[in-house]
């Protein structure tokens, strides 16, 4: 308990020793992060084998609820924090980037593993996506091929740190306007990501012959 | 040396079956090859025959080699007598790659269902007569098939790993900076992304919301709306990235499509390209819950093309792993069932602090909790370690030892026996749970046979096709063990037969552990131990009984370091073949439950 | 009798509950200050509670340990040559690297233009591996090394998950410490390796 107030106390303000541990002079931030950071609440969902790690994490001996985080919403909408715990695939993209749109804001991403964070040992396939942060904003990566389960708790507190190092007069949830979505991807004949839409034009009308692997033509 | 072990069963059929269709049927004399090679026209003739008159009466595995030098696909399957037991019969039909059509074997056997589907998706190999050649792992409207020899993915270095960029003049670029889009993708050319609209989810909802005849729901009776219902890839009951979509008549099912695809890794693609050895790891990958397992399976099937022997202690050391796997599987299972029951978490937390427990060992042996790649071609990567914990060297860091030995015997004597009885006392009579599960989803044994269900599910169904009994492997055959069956078919049995399993296993761990003392000190790993594994010319489909059903595996060589086909058949792909069979008829809830009694796993399933 | 799962059911989680404060009441303080106590605590006897009250107390790994790979080299106060690498840049561990997430420059001589043995560049994307433990298993001089460090999780990774030579490295003695019988092992090994070879030299 101490340890909270103490934690929580900013030194700025010099408080007489005998009252040290009744009275805590705080920032509105600070108290505003110190809750944020103590019930972030992630969403109930796996992708992969990092998925696996994530629920014995969320079992007894490694209990986030010693974090406050041992409340998993299966509804974006009450969820803090995706922890995308796997390999996210091209067909699987369109899906989480909804899931993303749909959580309100402030929400957090944690990128678990190798696969998250950029393709992992699946990269070099057809139909994984290198990388979820080509999609998404993460906030925290992990490596690791899974994650174990404390190597996950550490990326827990290193986003507790993020959350606490922001303030509130800056943070983006609090400024006028909506904010805005990210737009879903399409699966066309291969995964298009709608903001690249020109690209994709200019670089698919070229002819075939000045490329290298990219426009390599599927034979059919 | 490669060919598959000369067994006069198989080999008289196929001269019997070469007598009656001599036209149609020859022998398949490639070196390290085997079975027969039948002409596309009376394949469904053969099939049938092999069928009814020899009762190979399951199909397990469909697989598909592209031979681009000589210009044909093969598509080779493999049927099993699921009384007798005995290797397989494996019958291959081939087809010109420019215009690649084969029968369909769905009327015979509806296990080649989603495999025909898988090899039209992958392969581009029609299959006529199909009910639903859709595309199973990509999309509709996906560029290209794959595993064709000549389509090369977005980020394509090389044919063959190693690659010769790493070194010596190994300077490292990310593989999405080549590419104008910065991304793994690829477009044909002169394609506009301008008004694409994906074609496959209205293809999906339409072929659902027409009635479906002879289903065995009355639907004109109930004057209700037909209303077609999404259920994942992002929902809490599935499992992971599983997806089905159902059409509801108020809240009975009346259809039911699983769309997977959600977590296809392309582990064949991949496979094809990675040497030897450097599939071993990825096999870890394949059901994440059980990689012993996986390991064994692939290295038995590599082990079997190169002749290479296994030493005993490698032998038992593998028994106990795997063994252990399968209690871990069934403990996840039961608690994860009983999840998708309603009591969330609970169940799964004991369940789970066992698995723990196990995992302890597995890091201790292997250095990892759940990706073990753990074993060699010709025994295991390292025997088991003096003591279970690690010297403390973090701050924070609480060192333990446990001597190894006493913990296995602790484990396999009190601990797990006492946790596998509570879950039963309190689990078992649970109204609940037998009010949920009794009666509900009834797989009838020819049903299931015919799906090409395996493992629990199938022994949960009546039959008693146990692989480790059927076509021994490993030290199996040496040991005392019963195969676990049940006969009401429901997903009742389905959980008890979890428990059978885990007392089986225990049975056999009690008879591995003298044996791991007996041989300490020996050989564990037999044979070269270089990187660079050769494999005489040849095929050969190794399978093992792992705890989701028969995990199979299908390798082409040509001698080089890198398999030339490398086809995996997941059984958790293969049964939910049975799915909607299972869900017609029930509410809407029973669904989840019946899946997670399916248990699958989305690694494998869409590997 | 309906409701007698329940009943059963809790009585397991009270059960549960329980036994921690028993186990607490036996053992006092103790269960949780003495070393050896955390073995039982987390181990086959567990009773009641079964966290381990990361990052407070954390549970050590075992020596085989996999997590991403690093290079060895000498200890700063080896009388010869402190901090050289023991990689001879081979290349074996980039070729059995399952995902080729390995990627070496070989050293040349200035002076002759031939090959040293010894690593310029070296790189690791950690993003791609997937903690094999190939490089380390199949490395002939023990100069590559799986690492037990798993507390590495960052806010950038274009920056931060492409391990060059200077991030990898790290002295024999580090993991003289996190694997104690393995370094021995080797040492050992090395050491008979060494003395066959001299038997073989003077005969
Ligand atoms: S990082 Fe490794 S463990 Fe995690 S999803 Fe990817 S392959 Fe699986
Ligand atoms: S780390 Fe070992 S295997 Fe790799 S290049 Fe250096 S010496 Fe060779
Ligand atoms: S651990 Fe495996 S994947 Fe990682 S660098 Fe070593 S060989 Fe490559």
């Amino acid at each position: 308990m101490s340890n909270e107030a103490v934690s929580l106390h900013n030194p700025d303000y010099p408080v007489p020793e005998e009252l040290r541990h009744n009275i805590a002079i705080t920032t509105l931030d600070r108290i505003y992060n110190w809750s944020r950071a103590r019930s972030v609440w992630p969403m109930l969902f796996g992708l992969a084998c990092c998925a696996i790690e994530m629920i014995a994490t969320a079992a007894a001996r490694y209990d986030p609820a010693r974090f406050g985080m041992e409340v998993m919403r299966p509804s974006p909408r009450q969820a803090d924090l995706m922890i995308i715990a796997g390999t996210v695939t091209k067909k699987m993209v369109p899906q989480i980037v909804r899931l993303y749109n749909q959580m309100s804001e402030p929400r957090y991403v944690i990128a678990m593993g190798a696969c998250a964070s950029g393709g992992g040992p699946f990269k070099e396939g057809y139909s994984v996506v290198d990388g979820i942060d080509k999609f998404i904003p993460v906030d925290v990566y992990i490596p690791g091929c899974p994650p174990t389960p404390q190597a996950l708790l550490q990326g827990f507190i290193t986003l507790h740190e993020k959350i606490e190092g922001q303030s509130i007069t800056t943070v983006p949830w609090y400024r006028k306007g909506e904010g805005e979505a990210i737009p879903v991807p399409v699966l066309g004949p291969d995964l298009i990501d709608p903001r690249q839409t020109a690209l994709i034009r200019n670089v698919a009308s070229q002819p075939p012959d000045t490329s290298d692997a990219a426009q390599e033509p599927a034979t059919d | 040396m490669s060919k598959t072990s000369p067994d006069t069963t198989t080999n008289d059929v196929a001269e019997i079956l070469q007598q009656k269709f001599p036209d149609s049927i020859h022998p398949d004399d490639r070196e390290g090859y085997s079975g027969i090679v039948v002409s596309p026209d009376s394949l469904v003739e053969v099939a049938q025959s092999i069928r009814d008159d020899f009762r190979y009466n399951l199909l397990t595995s469909l697989s598909y080699v592209d031979y681009i030098d000589e210009d044909f696909f093969e598509v080779v399957y493999h049927a099993y007598d699921t009384v007798k037991g005995g290797p397989a019969l494996n019958f291959k039909a081939r087809t010109p790659r420019s215009q690649a059509t084969l029968p369909s074997l769905t009327g015979v056997w509806p296990s080649a269902n989603l495999q025909e589907r898988e090899a039209w998706d992958l392969m581009g190999i029609h299959f006529t007569g199909h009910p639903n050649l859709k595309r199973l792992l990509t999309w509709e409207g996906f560029e290209g098939h794959p595993l064709r020899k000549d389509w090369k993915e977005p980020f394509y270095e090389e044919d063959k790993k190693p690659f010769k960029s790493r070194w010596p003049e190994g300077r490292p670029d990310r593989a999405e900076s080549r590419l104008p889009y910065g991304m793994n993708v690829q477009y044909p050319p002169g394609f506009t992304p301008d008004g694409w609209s994906p074609e496959g989810e209205s293809a999906l909802y339409d072929s659902l919301s027409t009635p479906m005849t002879g289903s065995g729901v009355d639907v004109q009776a109930i004057k209700t709306d037909q209303l077609v219902v999404n259920m994942g890839p992002q929902h809490p009951s599935t499992h992971g990235v599983f997806r089905m979509a159902v059409t509801l008549d108020g809240e009975t099912i009346t259809r039911l499509e699983p769309v997977v695809g959600y977590l296809h890794r392309n582990h064949e693609k991949i496979g094809e390209r990675n040497t030897y050895l450097g599939n071993m790891p990825y096999t870890d990958r394949l059901d994440y819950i059980c990689s012993m397992s996986n390991n064994l399976a692939y290295a038995m099937t590599i082990e079997k093309m190169m002749g290479q022997e296994v030493p005993e202690r490698a032998e038992l050391l593998r028994v106990l792993v795997v063994e252990l796997t399968r209690i871990v599987n069934h403990f996840w299972l039961i608690g994860f069932l009983l999840n998708d029951l309603g009591a969330f978490f609970t169940p799964a937390l004991y369940a789970i602090l066992e698995r723990e427990l196990i995992v302890d060992l597995f890091e201790a042996l292997t250095g990892s909790r759940m990706m073990c790649n753990y074993m060699r071609f010709g025994g295991v990567a390292y025997d088991l370690p003096p003591y279970i914990g690690g010297p403390a060297v973090k701050p924070g860091d609480k060192a333990r030892h446990m001597d190894t030995m006493k913990f296995i015997k602790d484990l396999v004597y009190e601990r797990l026996p006492r946790a596998i009885d509570q879950l039963d006392n309190f689990l078992t009579q649970n109204e609940v749970l037998v009010s949920r599960c009794k009666g509900v989803g009834i797989l009838p044994p020819e049903a299931a046979v015919a799906c090409g269900v395996t493992g629990p599910v199938l022994r949960a169904s009546g039959v008693p096709y146990d692989i480790r009994r059927s076509d021994p492997y490993s030290i199996y055959n040496e040991l005392d063990f019963d195969v676990a069956v049940r006969y009401n078919c429901d997903t009742y049995d389905r959980y008890l037969i979890r428990l059978d399993e885990i007392r089986q296993s225990l049975r056999i761990l009690e008879q591995i552990i003298p044996g791991l003392e007996a041989t300490e000190g020996q050989e564990y790993w037999a044979g070269k131990r270089g990187y660079n594994v050769r494999v005489p010319t040849g095929e050969h489909y190794g399978h093992a009984d792992n705890p989701k059903g028969e995990l199979g595996f299908y390798v082409v060589s040509d001698g080089t370091a890198n398999p030339y086909r490398y086809h995996i058949r997941a059984p958790s792909l293969i049964n939910i073949t049975a799915l909607e069979e299972m869900c017609r008829g029930l509410k809407v809830a029973d669904s989840v439950v019946i899946l997670g009694s399916l248990d699958i796993v989305l690694g494998e399933l869409d590997r | 009798m309906y409701g007698l799962g329940i009943i059963k059911g809790l009585g397991i989680t009270i059960k549960h509950f329980a036994n921690t404060y028993v186990e607490d009441f036996k053992q006092g303080i103790k269960r949780y200050t003495a070393e050896d106590r955390f073995t039982a605590r987390q181990g086959l006897e567990a009773q009641g509670l079964f966290t381990v009250q990361y990052p407070e107390e954390k549970i050590a790994v075992p020596e085989r340990f996999r997590y991403i790979p690093f290079l060895v080299v000498n200890d700063d106060d080896h009388p010869d040559a402190p901090g050289q690498p023991w990689c001879t840049s081979c290349g074996i561990c980039s070729k059995v690297c399952p995902p080729q997430c390995i990627w070496i420059v070989r050293s040349t001589d200035p002076e002759t233009g031939r090959p040293k043995p010894e690593p310029q560049e070296f790189y690791i994307d950690i993003d791609i591996c997937m903690n094999c433990g190939y490089c380390a298993e199949f490395c002939p001089f023990d100069a590559i090394k799986m690492d037990h460090d798993y507390e590495i999780s960052s806010y950038d990774r274009t920056s931060a998950h492409i391990y060059d030579l200077q991030k990898l490295t790290k002295p024999l003695s580090y993991w003289r410490t996190i694997a104690p019988t393995r370094a021995e092992e080797e040492r050992t090994a090395r050491e008979a390796k060494e003395a066959a070879k001299a038997e073989k030299a003077k005969k």
